[in-house]
């Protein structure tokens, strides 16, 4: 009998990057202590907009359902946070993870609505389903109604405290959100989404529950960007519904994913990096800022579908652990990982 | 107003919903492709319109003649020159480059023209009104957009059915590989396919331009009641439509009747209805268009 | 304007090649056809004769070699613009265009029509079981009727070069010989006819001459009247030698 077949996920780059990540996020984690609260909120930001990235793309690059409505969720968690901090009295803080459960929680019968529709009629659908959210907040007079909330429940906290607080949970939910989706990718569900992504009714007839596991993803989806909308409420301590429920966010969302590369847990990560940095130099442009960031979508779509990190890695370096590498025995030389296809 | 009179109302309104909704759903049924910047460019014909009429005096409804052709042109390049790269085996191309579209577009109006509300002028055709009985007015413009939608249904349909052209068309919608075995170059019925819509989709914008106020920011919501109408009439039926249409707007006035504010939510709630109870729309599917 | 080859040359296929990305599903595959003739391709599934057709009509392009039609090569001429040079094809599984009627799918085939005797009319008179069909949408057909569809739009361009793709599939034997019983008056109005077909007597049975195909290669040509059943049949299932013998 010989050796048997082995298979291994991870490769010499996901290694030294998994241990880089860890160490980066350690570092990260020191910021409050090095730097002035001003440039904190700035990285705070940054980490929501990773989360966001990271959740569309898990949606539309891996789940294949473009969602033109997320910002539904990022609503609920802004104003599920000051209302349960404000109203109910919850610890600020801990109500995040308690958001990212009530966004979840909503998603669900939404995707028995949502599911009946598919490709780009999915897409208004999630859109239309956004803003009938955003009325029905706006009747609401515990909620604020068209002005909107404040949070108050933590203006007793001393304010460099309160900000590296937010920070920290910030970190922790964008650490979250990436670890999460790493392993729901690296996990049998994974394949489960490539097989649906690929091929549904060759997916379905070989037992993959095809609207369960879409279903996950939607899921999932709605409690990172529920998480995202209560660190932004806890960072700016006020939620508007015209800004939280803006559908700015999903135009945010696509250009981070499709400029970093779509289908990929690395793409969204560079991409909102690329957008943080952009922003702040684009917004001194105006409205133009804005055509800009539609005609690079565009263009990239069209001429650079896999983003800019798949063009720095030519789908070939991963820092991920979610391929299979095989190795046959008495074989010095494993195949490289498979090409990972384009959604 | 009474109740009555706010269904008549939201049976005309239906009207100008379906001249929406009918290029979208032309898109959609030749091409399978969701054009998300489609109420956004309805928005830019209607500036269209207002810029002729700023500019050279002329009524909104004569600008139709230019504003019209020039969007079936534009159409025509715009699938030719761009959208015709997107289309594929996957849906998200399309959807991301058609959502940059909007972008584009609401933000280059928004340079061009201010946030400000518009509006195109038509004079006192635009608030006369036939006095049916005591209580119940039918407005002229209304009367006339509802004649106008059912005109162009009427034209398409004779035009699917009863030209070569049309033929190939819903040809080309059936099968676009086995079409070109016919002999019908796929690129170009797709580009006359978009040609066709952005026609009707400027007359939309023209005419709503003249009913209601209209900003560059007015796009999406033209796209979700375009798409309400589509889905609740039902998929691939040109007449379905003009029904979807029609249940939207008696929705959305009788919701305004009863509470004024409640328009659009009354209209969304009622598309969620028959997305939960009759995902296939009330007239069940048809030819593909 | 292609070359008038009476008697001569209408398609040579000299060393064609053709991928499927990677897979090779034809390799090297020689065949002529004169005009007039009709030539039968058989093989069995996988052979790879829908994939020549593929070819032949531009749908699917050549990895190597040349495809030559009317003394010029059809190497950059894109599939909508063959028929109006004169290629029709019935496609594998008829593909018809199903919200369409049957008329409505003559008329589409009609669309780059060449001058011909091929008309509605002349296409109901060949198949006559059409014509009481004629505003009937064309998904709702048998199989049997589809096909006659599928080769009446085909005619409606008036094609030199007909191409049938596997008549016989899906279909019961007598219904596939009534459609084979309308290639005579196709042949008689001037078309030189390709036949794809599993189904290796009935082919036989019209066909001038006969090309198998096994696994991509070519295992046998000969003119039907010299070559016995038996001889076919091992080259279609795949023992070469004997057919070559």
């Amino acid at each position: 009998m010989t050796e048997p077949v082995t298979i291994r996920r991870a490769t010499t780059s996901t290694r030294v990057s998994g241990g880089l990540l860890v160490l980066g996020v350690v570092a990260l984690a020191m910021l409050p202590y090095i730097v002035v609260p001003s440039q904190v909120f700035g990285v705070i930001d940054l980490l929501v907009f990773v989360v966001l990235a990271t959740m569309w793309n898990l949606l539309a690059g891996y789940g294949g359902m473009v969602s033109v409505g997320q910002q539904a969720y990022i609503g609920i968690g802004a104003y599920g946070l000051v209302y349960l901090a404000d109203q109910v009295g919850v610890d600020a803080f801990l109500a995040v993870p308690l958001v990212a459960i009530l966004s979840a929680a909503i998603a669900i019968p939404v995707s028995f609505l949502a599911f009946r529709l598919v490709g780009g009629y999915f897409a208004i659908g999630t859109w239309v389903i956004a803003e009938v959210v955003r009325l029905l907040t706006v009747q609401v007079d515990d909620l604020g109604g068209g002005s909107g909330l404040s949070l108050r429940s933590l203006s007793d906290i001393d304010s460099k405290l309160r900000i590296a607080y937010t920070y920290w949970f910030a970190l922790g939910v964008a650490t979250v959100a990436v670890v999460a989706t790493y392993l729901l990718i690296r996990s049998r569900l994974g394949i489960a989404l490539t097989a649906i992504r690929d091929e549904p009714t060759a997916a379905a007839s070989n037992g993959v529950e095809v609207t369960r596991v879409k279903r996950i993803v939607f899921v999932v989806s709605a409690a990172g960007c529920g998480a995202a909308g209560a660190i932004l409420a806890l960072s700016s301590l006020r939620v508007q519904p015209d800004s939280v429920y803006s559908v700015q966010w999903t135009a945010f969302m696509i250009f981070m994913v499709v400029i970093g590369g779509v289908g990929t847990l690395e793409g969204p990560v560079v991409g909102a990096v690329l957008f943080f940095l952009l922003r702040e130099w684009l917004a001194q442009f105006g409205v133009i800022y804005l055509v800009v960031l539609g005609a690079v979508a565009i263009v990239t779509t069209l001429f650079v579908p896999q983003g800019l990190w798949g063009l720095v890695s030519r789908g070939r370096l991963r820092l991920f652990a979610v391929g299979h590498t095989v190795r046959l025995p008495a074989d010095p030389n494993p195949t490289p990982p498979a090409r990972p296809t384009r959604p | 107003m009474t109740l009555v009179n706010a269904i008549v109302q939201g049976v005309l309104l239906g009207g100008m919903y379906a001249l929406f909704a009918t290029g979208l759903s032309l898109m959609f049924g030749v091409m399978r492709v969701v054009n998300l910047a489609h109420g956004d460019f309805a928005v830019l014909g209607a500036f269209f319109a207002l810029v002729l009429v700023d500019s050279a005096g002329l009524s909104p409804l004569v600008t139709l003649l230019i504003v019209v052709p020039g969007m079936a042109a534009f159409g025509y390049l715009l699938q030719r020159g761009l959208l015709q790269r997107t289309v594929g085996a996957s849906p998200l191309p399309a959807l991301l480059v058609t959502f940059g579209l909007s972008i584009v577009v609401q933000n280059l109006l928004l340079q061009l023209f201010s946030a400000d509300q518009r509006r195109l002028q038509l004079g006192s055709f635009e608030t006369g009104s036939f006095q049916i009985a005591d209580d119940l007015a039918i407005g002229y413009f209304p009367a006339v957009v509802f004649a106008i939608a059912v005109a162009l249904l009427v034209g398409l349909s004779l035009f699917l059915r009863r030209t070569q052209l049309g033929r190939l068309m819903r040809a080309t919608s059936d099968d676009q590989e086995t079409a070109r075995l016919m002999g019908v170059d796929s690129r170009n019925m797709y580009a006359l396919a978009t040609a066709i819509a952005f026609a009707t989709v400027a007359l939309a914008g023209v005419l709503n331009g003249v009913q209601t106020n209209f900003s560059p920011a007015s796009g999406p919501t033209l796209l979700i009641f375009a798409f309400e109408a589509v889905i609740i009439g039902g998929l691939g039926n040109l007449w379905g439509t003009l029904l979807g249409g029609i249940v939207l707007g008696v929705a959305q006035n009788v919701g305004a009747w009863i509470e004024p504010a409640q328009q659009v939510l009354a209209g969304h709630l009622v598309f969620l209805l028959v997305l939960a109870l009759r995902p296939q729309g009330l007239i069940a599917k048809g030819a593909p268009v | 304007m292609t070359g008038w080859a009476p008697g001569g040359v209408l398609l040579d296929l000299v060393g064609v090649d053709v991928h499927y990305g990677d897979f090779q599903a034809i390799y090297g595959v020689s065949l002529a056809l004169a005009e007039g003739e009709t030539v039968t391709v058989l093989g069995a599934n996988g052979a790879g004769k829908s994939t020549l057709l593929k070819a032949i009509t531009g749908m699917l392009p050549i990895t190597a070699g040349d495809i030559r039609y009317g003394g010029r090569s059809l190497h950059g001429i894109p599939v909508h613009q063959r028929v109006g040079m004169g290629i029709a094809l019935a496609p594998e599984g008829r593909r018809l265009f199903p919200s369409l009627t049957v008329e409505e799918n003559l008329l589409v085939g009609g669309h780059r029509a060449r001058p011909g005797p091929w008309n509605r009319r002349s296409v109901y008179e060949l198949f006559p079981l059409l014509r009481p069909l004629r505003k009937r949408p064309a998904g709702v057909l048998s199989g049997g009727e589809q096909q006659a569809v599928a080769i009446g739009r085909a005619l409606m361009s008036n094609p030199r070069l007909l191409l049938l793709d596997e008549v016989s599939l899906g279909l019961a034997p007598i219904v596939v010989k009534q459609l084979y019983a309308a290639l005579p008056a196709i042949t008689a109005s001037g078309a030189t006819v390709l036949v794809v077909e599993q189904d290796m007597r009935q082919a036989m049975a019209v066909a001038d001459r006969v090309h198998c195909l096994l696994e991509g290669r070519t295992a046998l040509e000969a003119q039907v009247s010299e070559v016995t059943a038996d001889q076919v049949a091992n080259a279609y299932f795949g023992s070469i030698t004997d057919a070559v013998s």
